[in-house]
C-alpha cells in the first residue's frame, strides 16, 4: 500500500503560504524602481575614512547623472586595493598611498596603469596655551605619554625640563573622526594595548576646545587641522617629531607627508578606464569628483586640498577629457 | 502539642540540600533578570534614540550624507532578496544533509568525522565565510559583488547550523513511527517522506528560522565580499523582470547593500544625527527579525495541530 498524501489541511496551509509568498514577492518587485543603470556602473571599495567623501560625491553625481550607478563599499584601504588589483572594482578609496607589493599584485593581473588622485587630507593639530613657552615640539612618544590612560599628570613627567605643573587635557568627543585618528596614530601606534585617557575635557564642538585651551595656562589639546586653519590661529600649534625632526603643522608639511599627524586621502583608478570611450561614466564621475571635492571634503569633515594641489590632480584626468 | 511535633525541620544533609535548592532558585532568577534587563535596556535605549527618525521617508529614501534625508530603501530590498536567495539555496541542502545523516548514512567513522566537522563549521567566525565566498563565488565563479554571491555566502554560513538543528528534530521523531512504516513494506524514502519529515518539520522550522535570523544580521562576511554601503537603486529584479528570465537573472546579479551594512556605515559617521539613523535602522531590523520569529511560531503551531 502506497501512502498517498490526502488533500488535508496541511497541504492547503502550505499552498496558502506559497500564494502569500508569491504575492509579496510581486508586490516587492512592483514598487521597485526601474533604474536600469544603462549609463554604466561604477563599483567602488576601499577605505572607510575616504568613504564619506566618495559617497557624498556619488550622491550629488546621481542628481546630475541618474543613469549611472555608483556603488560605494568600505572594506578598508588594504581590502579595497586587493579587489581593485583583482580587477573587481573600478575605483578604490585609500587613506594611504598604494604600496609596492600592491602595485605588484596589480601588475600580475595585467593592471599596469594605476592612476593616483589625491582628494583631501585627514590631519590634526596639537595645541597649547599661547603663553606656554616650553612645549614647542613634542615627539609621538611624548604625546602618547600625555594622552594614554594613566599617563602623565604633570608636565614634568613628560620631560624633565618642563615645569612641575598639572596637565589639563582637551580633546574631541569619542564619536569624532579626529578622535579615532588620534587614537590610531598616537595611542595604538606606540602601544597597541593602550587606551586614550578619559579624564580631560571632551567636546564635539571644536569651538569649546579652542576656548578651553585658550583659557587654561596648563592646557594641551588637539582638534582637526581644518579647524586650526579656520579659527585656531590664536593658539600655539605644537610641532610634532615623528622620528625625523620637528615639523610644524601646515598645508605643505601635511601634503608632502612630513607632518606626522596627517595622512593624504586618495582614490585610485585605471588610466584605461578613463580612455574607453567619450561618454565614459568613470570620466564623468572623476571630473565631477574633482570639481566638487573642495566643498564636499570640507562638508564631511576633512581638509580640502589647496587650489594648486587640486589643479595638479585635475591635470591628471585632463588628457582624457573630451 | 501534636501539631507542633508535626512541623518537622530537616537537619544536617537534608537541610543543606534544601538550602542549595532555595539559593539556586534565586541564582537562576538572577541570571535571567540580568540577561533580560540588559536586553531590555538596550532595546529601550535604541528605541529612545531612533524612534524619532522612523517615518515612511526613512523606509523609502536612498542613503544620503544628510542624516534627515538618509533612508533604508535599497538596504531593505537588498536584505529581502538576499534572504530569499539564502533560504532557497541553503534549506534544501541542509535538510537533505540532515536526512542523509540520520536516515541513510552508514554508521561508521566517516559519518562521525562529518558530524564533528559540521559542529565545528557552525562555530566558524562569519568573516571566514566572507573570505570563502569572495574566493569561490565572487572570483572562481565570476559572480562579482552580486546578490547571488552574497546569498550563497550566507547560505554556506547557515547550512551547518540548519543541518544540526534539523538532525535534532529528526532524531526526536519516535522510532516506532519509522519502524512501523518500514515493517509495513514502505521504502526508506517513503518512511522519511510520510512519517519522519511531517513530524520533524516544526523542529526543522525553528532551527531554520534561527539560522536565518543570524543571516539577516550578518555584516562582516558581506562587507568582505563587497556589499556596498552607498547604493542609489533598488537591488534585485523588478516587476518587469518577472516576465523575462534574462532580466530576472540580471536583477539577481546586481550589486547590493543590506540593512546591517547601512547601520554600520551610519555608526561609523562621526555626526550625531547619524547615530539616531543607526538606531532607527536597528529598530527596523529588530522588527523584521521578530516578525520572522512570529512567522516561525505560527507555522510550527499549524503543523503541531495537524
Amino acid at each position: 500500500m502506497i501512502a498517498k498524501e490526502p488533500p488535508g489541511p496541511r497541504s492547503t496551509g502550505i499552498r496558502a503560504l506559497a500564494v502569500i509568498f508569491l504575492l509579496s514577492l510581486a508586490a516587492l518587485a512592483a514598487v521597485a524602481c526601474d533604474d536600469s543603470g544603462k549609463g554604466g556602473e561604477i563599483d567602488i571599495d576601499g577605505s572607510s575614512t575616504v568613504y564619506p567623501i566618495t559617497a557624498a560625491v556619488a550622491e550629488d553625481f546621481h542628481a546630475v547623472a541618474g543613469d549611472v550607478r555608483v556603488n560605494v563599499a568600505f572594506s578598508g584601504t588594504g581590502g579595497g586595493l586587493e579587489v581593485f588589483c583583482a580587477g573587481e572594482t573600478h575605483l578604490s578609496n585609500a587613506s594611504r598611498p598604494i604600496e609596492q607589493d600592491e602595485l605588484d599584485a596589480c601588475a600580475e593581473n595585467g593592471i599596469n596603469d594605476v592612476l593616483e588622485i589625491q582628494v583631501g587630507l585627514d590631519a590634526l593639530t596639537v595645541m597649547v596655551h599661547p603663553d606656554n613657552d616650553f612645549a614647542d615640539c613634542l615627539t609621538i612618544e611624548q604625546l602618547h605619554e600625555i594622552f594614554r590612560t594613566g599617563g602623565a599628570a604633570n608636565w614634568s613627567a613628560v620631560d624633565a625640563s618642563f615645569p612641575d605643573q598639572p596637565i589639563a587635557l582637551y580633546y574631541p568627543g569619542t564619536d569624532s573622526g579626529t578622535f579615532d585618528y588620534f587614537v590610531e596614530a598616537i595611542i595604538k601606534d606606540v602601544d597597541e594595548a593602550a587606551n586614550h585617557r578619559g579624564d580631560g575635557t571632551a567636546s564635539e564642538d571644536d569651538n569649546v576646545l579652542a576656548v578651553g585651551i585658550g583659557g587654561d595656562g596648563d592646557s594641551i589639546g588637539y582638534f582637526g587641522f581644518a579647524y586650526f586653519q579656520d579659527a585656531g590661529q590664536s593658539l600655539k600649534a605644537v610641532s610634532v617629531d615623528g622620528g625625523e625632526g620637528c615639523v610644524a603643522p601646515s598645508f605643505d608639511s601635511a601634503l608632502d607627508g612630513s607632518y606626522p599627524l596627517s595622512r593624504p586621502l586618495f582614490i585610485y583608478t585605471r588610466e584605461s578606464s578613463l580612455a574607453e570611450h567619450p561618454e565614459n561614466p568613470m570620466l564623468r564621475f572623476l571630473e565631477f569628483y574633482l570639481d566638487n571635492a573642495t566643498a564636499l571634503v570640507a562638508e564631511v569633515g576633512y581638509v580640502s586640498l589647496p587650489a594648486d594641489t587640486l589643479q595638479e590632480q585635475q591635470a591628471r584626468i585632463e588628457p582624457y577629457l573630451p | 502539642m501534636a501539631s507542633e511535633q508535626l512541623r518537622l525541620r530537616a537537619g544536617g544533609a537534608v537541610a543543606r540540600r534544601q538550602l542549595v535548592s532555595r539559593v539556586s532558585r534565586y541564582l537562576f532568577l538572577g541570571a535571567t533578570v540580568l540577561g533580560v534587563s540588559i536586553l531590555g535596556f538596550l532595546a529601550y535605549d535604541t528605541i529612545d534614540s531612533g524612534a524619532s527618525r522612523l517615518s515612511l521617508d526613512f523606509l523609502t529614501n536612498y542613503p544620503s550624507r544628510f542624516a534627515e534625508k538618509a533612508g533604508l530603501r535599497p538596504a531593505m530590498y537588498g536584505t529581502l532578496w538576499l534572504m530569499l536567495i539564502t533560504v532557497f539555496s541553503s534549506i534544501p541542502i541542509a535538510i537533505g544533509t540532515a536526512i542523509w545523516i540520520e536516515e541513510f548514512a552508514p554508521r561508521n567513522r566517516l559519518l562521525t568525522i562529518v558530524k564533528i566537522n559540521l559542529a565545528n563549521l557552525a562555530g566558524v567566525p562569519s568573516i571566514i565565510y566572507g573570505i570563502l565566498g569572495l574566493t569561490i563565488f565572487v572570483r572562481f565563479y565570476g559572480m562579482d559583488r552580486s546578490l547571488l554571491a552574497g546569498g550563497f555566502t550566507l547560505a554556506l554560513m547557515i547550512i551547518p547550523m540548519t543541518v544540526i538543528a534539523s538532525q535534532e528534530a529528526i532524531r526526536q521523531v519516535p522510532p516506532s513511527l519509522r519502524d512501523g512504516a518500514l515493517a509495513l513494506g514502505a521504502t526508506r524514502w517513503q518512511a522519511v517522506r510520510h512519517n519522519v519529515l511531517p513530524n520533524a518539520i516544526p523542529g526543522i522550522m525553528t532551527g531554520t528560522i534561527l539560522a536565518i535570523s543570524r543571516a539577516v544580521g550578518e555584516t562582516a562576511a558581506l562587507i568582505m565580499i563587497g556589499g556596498a554601503a552607498f547604493i542609489h537603486f533598488d537591488p534585485g529584479p523588478n516587476l518587469a523582470d518577472f516576465a523575462d528570465p534574462g532580466g530576472f537573472w540580471a536583477g539577481l546579479n546586481e550589486s547590493f547593500t543590506v540593512i546591517p551594512i547601512q547601520i554600520y556605515a551610519w555608526t561609523l559617521d562621526s555626526r550625531r544625527e547619524f547615530q539616531a539613523n543607526a538606531s532607527a535602522g536597528i529598530i527596523v531590523l529588530m522588527t523584521g527579525v521578530m516578525a520572522l520569529n512570529l512567522l516561525a511560531a505560527l507555522i510550527r503551531e499549524r503543523f503541531r495541530r495537524n
